[in-house]
């Protein structure tokens, strides 16, 4: 692992999630830390319960038991503003989720406006510059229907990052689109973790993993099998179950 | 409206003069001269017209006032009903999820009392027992049909809200919005728009049902043609004539909800 590491921002213990009262257990006791950062990438096969530990993170799924900390601040305590700790969290989803009501510009200035009282012009110049940065700076008047599948995605991403979040969560975020457009938004992925920011990304991306993950945690049955650097990971992996995964995979 | 009736009113007179004049023969003439007859006697005498002009001005207020009551009652017991059957599983046992069930318990009450009853029903018990001591007819009536519309926007708007995509609920809870911000910035307006044809075709059941307000003595639209044919002993005229009112007037409204619609989805192409 990484020699120097940033302060802890999401710590979590112990994290269960059950259904069908206990029958089907979707995440099974984990534990781990996300450090100011990282870029924390999360892979394993369908049902291992990644995204619902993804989901768990900003309190999308409520779990049965465990504890998760934001900066020290339990967030599954009732007594936590979860939507002030929502927007600290960048959220992007498998299938975008932008709103079709609205346009670009307005997807991405409705949450300064309305949550961090940013007035409409500071609003729009702020989503202006992030639209220039990912390329898109021509379609703010553009309804999200008027896009491909990568221009959704790439505006999902810059609409979360216009609340100026300190950590962004992505659930499988290229599972969506056609395989030209995967590599789009995966380049705006890597600019974001040039720039420093602290991710934690479930993927099936496997190039993206290994080229700008610090560190990947692979799952299966809902819990945490191993966890190392990529290069442990892929070129030295000790599970038996991650390595036939990612023979199937790789 | 008001010009179209003068204008009749002035070809009547006219058909009337020449008529005198010349005196038609054969059997078209007769009956020409029937059609004419019975006009004239079901509208223009002692303006009779007016009967129905002031009815369509009282089913235009009721319909009106009792469909913005309607959406109001609607918006909030779909709020109610959609907001119980989303979180009801996920909320811990406390006051907020009492209060909640306890809402659901009584919007349920409300629609099945109120679906499970005829309109017509309802106006008079609101008029003749709930009511009893006022005798503002139109207030009555506004208060019965909102009440009554209400039930049927408000299960219109639920379907809207369960339509849209729990992916747009959880962006918008992922960007910090709470449960009520989330609804009123993102929700609701994409629901709306989803269900605007059902809430254009309630609208016009209610433009028409209002034409039971005669029962407790409302003069309406229907009414007025009522009353024409109970002073003419004739019915052709005025109960044809109240049939046309609405038809154009359904015919209006449909026209202006293709156009509304067109406009909306232009938006997002």
């Amino acid at each position: 692992m990484s020699a120097e590491k940033g302060e802890v921002i999401i710590s979590v213990k112990d994290l269960k999630k059950h259904y069908g009262g206990g029958d089907i257990k979707a995440l099974d006791g984990i534990t781990t830390d996300i450090h100011k950062g990282e870029v924390v990438v999360v892979i394993g096969p369908s049902g291992s319960g990644k995204s619902t530990f993804l989901r768990s993170l900003n309190l999308l799924e409520r779990p049965t038991s465990g504890t998760i900390s934001f900066h020290g601040t339990d967030i599954t305590s009732k007594a936590t503003d979860i939507n002030k700790l929502r927007q600290k969290m960048g959220m992007v989803f498998q299938h975008f989720n932008l709103f079709p009501h609205l346009t670009i510009m307005k997807n991405m200035t409705l949450g300064p406006t309305k949550l961090l009282g940013l007035s409409k012009a500071e609003a729009e110049n702020k989503a202006q510059a992030l639209l220039d940065r990912v390329g898109l700076g021509d379609r703010a008047n553009s309804y999200p229907s008027q896009l491909s599948g990568g221009q959704k995605q790439r505006i999902a991403i810059v609409r979360a990052l216009a609340m100026d979040p300190e950590v962004m969560l992505f659930d499988e975020p290229t599972s969506a689109l056609d395989p030209e457009m995967v590599g789009e938004v995966l380049e705006v992925m890597k600019q974001l973790a040039k720039a420093g920011m602290t991710m934690v990304c479930v993927t099936h991306e496997m190039g993206f993993a290994r080229e700008v993950g610090t560190r990947v945690i692979f799952m299966d049955c809902g819990r945490i099998i191993e966890e190392n650097t990529p290069e442990q990971i892929f070129t030295n992996p000790q599970n038996e179950r991650l390595v036939s995964f990612l023979q199937k995979v790789l | 409206m008001t010009s179209i009736l003068s204008s009749a009113y002035a070809f009547a007179v006219n058909l009337a003069g020449e008529a005198a004049e010349q005196p038609s023969s054969g059997w078209f003439g007769n009956l020409w001269n029937a059609l004419k007859d019975d006009f004239v006697n079901n509208f223009i005498t002692q303006k009779r017209y007016m009967y129905l002009l002031k009815g369509l001005g009282i089913t235009f207020e009721v319909t009106f006032f009792a469909a913005l009551l309607g959406i109001f009652l609607g918006v909030i017991v779909a709020l109610v009903r959609s907001s119980h059957d989303k979180l009801a599983e996920e909320m811990r046992p406390g006051f907020l999820k009492g209060l909640l069930g306890f809402f659901n318990f009584l919007a349920n009450i409300y629609l099945t009392i109120i679906r499970g009853t005829p309109v017509v029903v309802q106006l008079m018990i609101a008029y003749f027992i709930i009511f009893a001591t006022s005798n503002n007819k139109v207030l009555v009536a506004i208060l019965a049909f909102g009440i009554n519309s209400g039930a049927y926007v408000a299960e219109i708007i639920r379907s809207g809200i369960m339509s849209i995509d729990v992916g747009q609920f959880e962006a918008g809870r992922s960007l910090g919005f709470g449960y009520i911000a989330t609804m009123v910035h993102i929700i609701i307006p994409q629901a709306i728009k989803n269900v605007l044809p059902a809430l254009a075709n309630e609208f016009i059941v209610l433009i028409k049902e209002t034409s039971v307000s005669g029962y407790v003595g409302l003069q309406d639209l229907t009414k007025g043609g009522d009353i024409i044919r109970s002073r003419t002993y004739s019915a052709f005229m005025p109960l044809i004539a109240v049939a046309l009112i609405y038809l154009v007037i359904v015919i209006f409204f449909s026209k202006m909800v293709t156009l509304l619609e067109r406009r909306l989805r232009n938006s997002e192409r």
